[in-house]
């Protein structure tokens, strides 16, 4: 099964390089050519976070660490949403943690993560989740981070039947930043959505990669979007896999993005491997500038061209919100898209 | 009202399409512009409109006096222009009802008006919405966006019956309509003639001028008027085809 990275932050020789297919686009040995030294400790941010409006639980590292001290937490999710935040403050240095989150036979979850801090550390996030038969589990991430800084977050998901597990990544990229996902698709009812939404400036580098492995049927739905501008760059790595004998699975992908600058970039590998034959799936993928007819057919109703372009773009990315379900999360989201995007043009 | 004087148009800096088009729509009239395909209709509507590559080469054009062609498309807008396109965009994302409101008051706000407030911009829009015979909750989901033909033209109606210009330009707007939709959309149009309000109502066929009556009727060949008369000249071209009006001007 495709599983990430096991990165040691002590020893280089554990960093993906180029020469490695899933890391080709988003070289860490380069980002990183010498081990990192852990960060120094930090004092506890208060609660809150990107997330404070939406009454939750929370679990927060600083610098990596829990408050007793640990680098590892188990998460037993319940009904109520909880906020899980990675607060990094350290002009350099680094930390590693390891997540993992249960959500229980029966239980509705929803996982608010940040990735939040200040200056040039690396930040390395393993997490593992496990859905027990007809649980749900709303995970919304959100990746912003300073432009010097080294974030990985990958994660590895497995489904009990029936199972729904539903993704939105918002990432603003940093030096080097990635999150990753690997799920394994039993089959047997359950749904997955995988979405995710990149904002990119400066020379800022985001890669989104996702692997979904159908060992069964059921529906996999990805919307990504996503804004580059200046000298920005962005990967998108969307792979789904259709295993023999996972017939009825019903997968869709789509990764649309826009680019304001000659120098921007993306990297966009979408991925549909099937191996068997009652199946439906579709996956779509442009790369492109904003529709001049579009433009115009707006400005000619009256709207000045500044605002034309801001109203494209919104509608360009308001799908991948929309999608969320957690009315709360959505609104967060939305609001830090629209400015964001505000400061990208 | 609207007068263009010896128009030249170049579409993408060298093909010239407009050649000497010379047309005065006095406050309202509407005026239909006929022609074979090609004469360059479509390209007189963008160019009122303001699309980018579409250059005026010499000529002008003015509105109450006023010189349109030095203006961008928005402001234009404000002016009271209106271009209903043949093949109206899909902005996904964008709500019908955002985009109508976004128009009307950035107009408003160009002409130094108060916006419009969102209840009576509703109430508004349902009223009009329903004389078109348009689900309102349709309005909700992106503009256009699996709209059918005719749903999209009604939706162009919907939108000049909100933001009420003063030139109307209806390119080819008969295209793709039914039976059905083109009788509420022309209502959707004859509902908006008015004696301040000036008509150009761009067609191939003579379809569309059974419904909207028009004032004067010319013919453009070639990239100039070749032929202007009243109602009758379009009845005559239904019949004759445009072979011999434009060979005669030639």
């Amino acid at each position: 099964m495709s599983a990430p990275f096991r990165i040691d932050l002590r020893d280089v020789s554990t960093f993906p390089t180029r020469r490695d297919e899933a890391w080709r686009r988003s070289d860490l040995r380069r980002a990183l050519p010498n081990p990192v030294e852990p960060a120094p400790d930090l004092a506890r941010p208060s609660e809150g976070g990107p997330f404070a409006a939406v009454r939750a639980e929370e679990t927060t590292f600083a610098n990596g660490r829990l408050p007793d001290g640990g680098v590892f937490a188990r998460l037993r999710l319940t009904d109520a949403p909880h906020r899980l935040r990675f607060v990094t403050s350290a002009e350099q240095g680094g930390w590693q943690a390891g997540v993992d989150v249960v959500v229980p036979a029966g239980v509705a979850a929803t996982l608010l993560e940040t990735y939040e801090g200040q200056g040039g550390y690396v930040g390395s996030v393993l997490l593992s989740f496990s859905l027990e038969a007809g649980a749900s589990l709303e995970r919304i991430v959100l990746m912003d981070e300073p432009s010097e800084a080294v974030s990985i977050s990958a994660s590895t998901v497995a489904l009990g039947a029936s199972a729904r597990f539903a993704q939105t990544v918002v990432a603003t990229g940093a030096r080097l930043q990635r999150h990753e996902t690997h799920l394994m698709h039993p089959g047997e009812a359950v749904t997955v959505r995988m979405d995710g939404l990149y904002l990119l400036s400066e020379a800022r580098h985001a890669d989104l990669t996702t692997v979904v492995v159908h060992e069964g049927g059921g529906g996999t739905s990805q919307v990504c979007k996503g804004v580059v501008t200046d000298r920005a760059r962005a990967v998108f790595q969307g792979q789904i896999v259709v295993k023999p004998g996972a017939d009825g699975t019903d997968a869709r992908m789509r990764h649309d993005a826009l680019l304001l600058s000659d120098t921007a970039e993306v990297d966009a590998k979408p991925e549909l491997e099937i191996y068997a034959d009652d199946v439906s799936c579709a996956h779509g993928n442009t790369v492109g500038a904003l529709d001049d007819e579009a433009l115009f057919y707006i400005a000619s109703r009256g709207v000045p061209e500044a605002q034309a372009r801001a109203l494209l773009m919104q509608g360009f990315i308001g799908e991948v919100a929309e999608r969320i379900a957690h009315e709360g999360a959505r609104e967060v989201l939305a609001a830090f898209a629209a400015k964001r995007l505000e400061a990208l043009t | 009202m609207l007068s263009i004087q010896n128009l030249h148009v170049s579409v993408d800096e060298t093909k010239p399409i407009l050649r000497g088009l010379s047309l005065h729509v006095p406050a309202g009239e509407v005026h239909a512009i006929m022609g074979p395909n090609g004469a360059g209709k479509s390209t007189l509507g963008y160019t009122l409109a303001g699309r980018a590559g579409y250059d005026v080469t010499s000529g002008s054009v003015t509105l109450d006096g006023e010189d349109l062609m030095a203006l961008p498309p928005d402001q234009r807008a404000a002016k009271g222009v209106f271009l209903s396109f043949q093949y109206p965009m899909e902005i996904p994302g964008v709500p019908a009802l955002t985009f109508v409101r976004t128009a009307l008051n950035a107009q408003r706000k160009a002409r130094g008006e108060p916006e419009m407030g969102a209840p009576e911009f509703l109430k508004r829009v349902r009223a009009e919405a329903a004389s078109l015979k348009m689900d309102f909750d349709m309005l909700r989901r992106g503009l256009n966006v699996g709209f059918s033909g005719g749903e999209k033209k009604r939706m162009e109606i919907l939108q000049m019956a909100l933001l009420q210009p003063r030139l109307l330009i209806l390119d080819e707007t008969d295209s793709g309509l039914d039976i059905d939709a083109l009788r509420i959309v022309a209502e959707g149009v004859n509902a908006m003639r008015s004696p301040e309000r000036s008509m150009l109502v761009i067609t191939h066929y003579q379809r569309l001028l059974d419904y909207i009556e028009p004032d004067r009727v010319h013919v453009l060949a070639a990239g100039r008027i070749v032929a202007s008369g009243g109602p009758e000249l379009a009845l005559t071209l239904e019949r004759e085809g445009y072979d011999r009006i434009v060979a005669e001007a030639a």
